[in-house]
């Protein structure tokens, strides 16, 4: 294959035709509407099933019953209506059933607006639908990557009868950067011994998510924390920059985690040993990685697009054993690489208070907005 | 002793059907549910589809219709049943696909679901049944509550200058040009019982033709929460219900008209 000139929403939708997805359902909401105007023209092109549902609420349910034929299905959205979702992702998750979504997200709370933004973690990583239950979760940076971790979702979704997300955010799907598409590959004939087909020859089969008898709901939640602990041992995905000798470390994921990789060059060509780690699952969360780097650094920069959800995840990782600062630009105003050089130049000239609350610093010496 | 001949001749003139399985029903005594149950699994024995059929059940107190169907079967959230059976006809043309919901489910959180169904002429079948209350929770106001009626969360009947009128869902889905076969039946009497049945055959039929979206509404009952016998609530059915939901054909296809059984 060659590499083409690709938007982040058109791409990852051509690489899940390419992995083989036999049924996507969709309602329009921006940034992510490309995606479902691609498959209305290549999944009947292909064969496949394509249906605009009527909402949000509609699509994850028809979603959840096209799980239910064991075949390869998704549907994408963006946060407003992935809140609708969380109905149908929380039994989707409670039937143990392998289905892909792809959240473009944008800037919130409510309406918001259509910027790109990373206000959704909290929603995706830990939790948003109701009970105990784990999705794994990818994080592109790039178009090719969004591209990589389309087709990656669905082994991964299939392999662990899990939720598995593309969280994306409005810059990754909307913009456009040279990346290369997958070879088509074969769509998937075989059923799991579990799909629900006809009981043609065979006993009826059941896919439910309720368990009135709570001894087997109970053994029902630890099989998919079990189930959990085989991903978070097998899954977990990051890409590291400049660490090596790095005296300082940032952690940012997505498009943050790329801005801040054009402040870490910056700051090396002046010299600065700071590097990144970039958390490319961000469930499950490459904690040892973060933990170990936290052992060497003299600090610790987390850069999100959001008020610090990620934030949390690292100070409960760190535990103290280095001090953390935080820089967060929000509702759908994206960080310059100037603005996070600026952070790297503070932690690295005056010393990071191992106390206290550094989303409060960050609060402190933060003015919202670009002037306006 | 000799056992090789038999003087006696059995005539068998009452068995389960072969499509229901042989589990103790967790209904009320009384519930028309279990006669709905009932009909659906001769037709389904009588079509020769039970390998065939994938059903959804809803929210409500036939959560469980699973456990009573030798056939495939998935558990859908509250009202989202026609969604959910839309996701395995469009990834399984050829089998047989149906929903089997209350009017809580149906009529009221689920009513954006059943009319896009009915709209998009989803080519699946709906039994639909109606007992003008909410059964699973205990008895509260339903969107097909008669005017007047008493229930846990109307205590002093339903007051449609506050609660609003009964739904009449088999009227609104028979306007949609989707749908291919639209009825309303009761379960009152051996003789309505009779009817219903062959409504049911002629919905299922209606799907292995093709013809769009197709559903059976169901008139029937809830003594339990109606805080009555079994034999006056069937009579409830008759006096009450019937009156406000007309039992008639709201939408056939031409092709259906003519389908003897």
């Amino acid at each position: 294959m060659t590499r083409e000139l690709l938007e982040g929403n058109y791409a990852m939708a051509e690489a899940a035709v390419r992995a083989g997805v036999e049924a996507y359902f969709g309602y329009p909401i921006t940034p992510q509407t490309e995606i479902l105007e691609w498959m209305s023209h290549r999944m009947p092109e292909v064969g496949r099933a394509f249906l605009q549902a009527e909402s949000e609420v509609a699509a994850i349910n028809m979603l959840y019953g096209a799980a239910c034929t064991g075949a390869r299905v998704m549907s994408s959205s963006s946060s407003p209506g992935v809140s609708l979702m969380m109905e149908g992702l929380s039994y989707i998750a409670g039937t143990e059933l392998p289905v892909v979504l792809i959240d473009v997200v944008r800037g919130g709370p409510g309406l918001g607006n259509i910027a790109p933004s990373q206000g959704d973690y909290n929603q995706i990583v830990h939790g948003g639908g109701h009970g105990d239950y784990f999705p794994i979760v990818l994080a592109p940076a790039s178009v090719q990557e969004a591209i990589d971790l389309t087709v990656l979702a669905f082994d991964l979704a299939e392999k662990y009868r899990s939720l598995a997300f593309v969280m994306a955010d409005g810059s990754v799907g909307q913009m456009m950067e040279p990346a290369e598409l997958p070879e088509m590959r074969p769509v998937r004939k075989e059923r799991p011994d579990w799909a629900v087909t006809g009981a043609v020859g065979r006993e009826r089969r059941i896919l439910s998510s309720i368990y009135l008898n709570v001894e087997l709901e109970e053994k029902t939640n630890f099989r998919l924390l079990e189930r959990w602990y085989e991903v978070e041992k097998n899954e977990i995905r990051y890409r590291e920059y400049y660490l090596d000798d790095a005296e300082f470390v940032i952690v940012g994921f997505g498009t943050a985690g790329r801005i801040a990789l054009s402040a870490v060059r910056a700051a090396r060509a002046e010299g600065i040993k700071v590097g990144l780690l970039r958390p490319v699952t961000v469930s499950p969360f490459p904690a040892a990685q973060v933990a170990e780097l936290a052992q060497k650094a003299q600090a610790m920069l987390v850069v999100e697009m959001n008020t610090g959800q990620m934030l949390n995840d690292v100070l409960r990782i760190v535990k103290g054993a280095c001090p953390i600062e935080f820089y967060g630009r929000m509702g759908g105003v994206v960080p310059y690489p100037d603005e996070i050089l600026n952070e790297i130049h503070r932690i690295t000239r005056e010393p990071v208070s191992p106390d206290g609350d550094p989303r409060l610093r960050w609060m402190q010496r933060f003015t919202p907005g670009r002037g306006q | 002793m000799d056992t090789s001949v038999s003087t006696v001749k059995n005539q068998t003139v009452y068995i389960r059907p072969s499509a229901l399985t042989d589990t103790p029903s967790h209904y009320c005594p009384g519930c028309t549910h279990g006669v709905a149950h009932r009909l659906i699994a001769e037709i389904f024995d009588e079509m020769g589809i039970r390998e065939k059929v994938i059903g959804v059940a809803p929210v409500g107190c036939s959560v469980f219709a699973y456990n009573y169907f030798d056939t495939d079967f998935v558990e859908a959230a509250h009202g989202r049943a026609p969604a959910m059976a839309t996701g395995i006809k469009r990834l399984l043309p050829d089998r047989v696909v149906f929903t089997y919901q209350g009017d809580g489910d149906l009529a009221s959180i689920g009513m954006g679901e059943i009319m896009h169904a009915a709209g998009r002429g989803e080519n699946i079948t709906v039994i639909f049944i109606n007992n003008a209350i909410y059964g699973m929770t205990g008895g509260q106001m339903a969107p097909t509550t008669l005017p007047g009626q008493k229930t846990s969360s109307s205590p002093s009947g339903r007051d449609v200058e506050t609660m609003g009128f009964p739904i009449h869902m088999a009227e609104v889905l028979a306007k949609m040009e989707g749908s291919g076969y639209i009825v309303r039946r009761s379960l009152h009497d051996p003789k309505n019982i009779r009817l219903a049945k062959k409504a049911i055959r002629t919905a299922f039929e209606a799907q292995v033709r093709g013809l769009g979206f197709s559903m059976v509404e169901l008139l029937s009952s809830c003594p339990s929460n109606w805080g009555i016998t079994p034999l006056e609530s069937l009579k409830w059915i008759e006096e009450k219900m019937v009156p406000v939901y007309p039992l008639e054909d709201f939408k056939v296809a031409p092709t259906l008209a003519g389908l003897k059984f």
